[in-house]
């Protein structure tokens, strides 16, 4: 960025500095505590209070609030029944967790002044690897030594084993940096794309009366874009989660 | 070629990718109406399926992206 500028005297769009780590206050400092461990403490505490706030009432006619628990529970539910299969229930816990932490990262980070913690890949990167952590582990609690016929399939001639077998491994292996990169790099673009729009406007704006009425394009974009990112947002959480219900429908059944 | 010129080159050959995810998401989507069309009550099991294929196609769209965004702002 600072080479780009000195290059060049023309305005610079400066799209990577919002994704930078700011300690918060003293104490922040002390233990590097950061807006992103900041927004990740209250993401949690949303998803905590909507579960305890929305089953206290216990009604049979549901309110909203209890309307709303119910339908995050049962949609996690169905989710993880469905690819899973009967054994997903005693997975449905983690694979609530991961959606709804991912879901108020994403979202989270859509309101103004906020920090999106899903956009740094040390913490996707972290998810995706206890994610290929807990299934290679489910996997050999169930099926013991036989988890490693997984990287051959039954059926397949003996004879392809030393190409299919590396292929496998490479494909097993490469789920979490797959898993972590598309998080990472969604969330990244769009609010790059955000901040290049974002600066449109005051580039236009800064060119006289015609350039801001020219203005208004760029900033139409970035109400649309405002759209498609909440869109993406909870698109991503449901892939990240589903993904992880594949992932781990493959750990209990083994093909 | 100076720097700044080839950084801009560099950053537009990398987002060439999109050509190829602009014709997958295509195939998706068009699978996707065919599907719906021929069997409408089959729309809430396959609607899910398609929009999985559309996020993972989508992914390469952004990996490419952000390439183009590293050689540009970086």
């Amino acid at each position: 960025m600072a080479a780009a500028a000195a290059d060049h005297a023309a305005p610079t769009i400066d799209a990577l500095s919002q994704f930078k780590l700011e300690p918060l206050g003293f104490i922040g400092g002390a233990v590097n505590f950061t807006q992103a461990n900041l927004l990740m403490v209250i993401g949690s505490a949303l998803v905590l209070a909507l579960l305890y706030y929305g089953s206290k009432p216990r009604a049979v006619v549901p309110g909203r609030l209890q309307a709303a628990a119910e339908l995050a529970y049962d949609f996690t539910y169905n989710m993880a029944v469905e690819q899973i299969g009967p054994e997903g229930k005693r997975y449905f816990p983690f694979v609530f967790t991961l959606f709804f932490f991912v879901l108020m990262g994403n979202m989270l980070g859509l309101v103004p002044f906020s920090f999106t913690y899903t956009s740094h890949i040390a913490v996707t990167a972290a998810l995706a690897i206890l994610v290929i952590v807990i299934v290679t582990a489910v996997s050999l609690i169930e099926h013991g030594w036989n988890f490693f016929t997984y990287f051959f399939p039954s059926g397949a001639p003996v004879w392809l084993a030393p190409l299919i077998v590396p292929i496998e491994i490479i494909s097993y292996l490469s789920r979490p940096v797959s898993l972590s990169i598309r998080l990472f790099a969604n969330m990244v673009a769009g609010h790059v794309m955000f901040a290049v729009f974002a600066a449109f406007i005051v580039m236009m704006g800064s060119a006289g009366t015609f350039g801001i009425a020219a203005a208004i394009g760029p900033l139409a974009v970035n109400v649309v874009l405002m759209g498609f990112e909440l869109l993406v947002a909870a698109l991503q959480a449901y892939v990240f989660a589903i993904l992880t219900c594949i992932y781990l429908h493959d750990a209990v059944h083994l093909h | 070629m100076d720097v700044a010129a080839a950084t801009k080159l560099g950053a537009g050959i990398a987002v060439i990718a999109l050509a190829g995810v602009g014709i997958g998401i295509g195939n998706i989507f068009s699978a996707l109406v065919t599907s719906i069309a021929r069997n409408p009550s089959a729309r809430d099991q396959v609607f899910g399926l398609g929009i999985l294929g559309f996020a993972l196609t989508e992914a390469v769209a952004l990996f490419a992206l952000l390439i183009a965004f590293l050689i540009l702002f970086t």
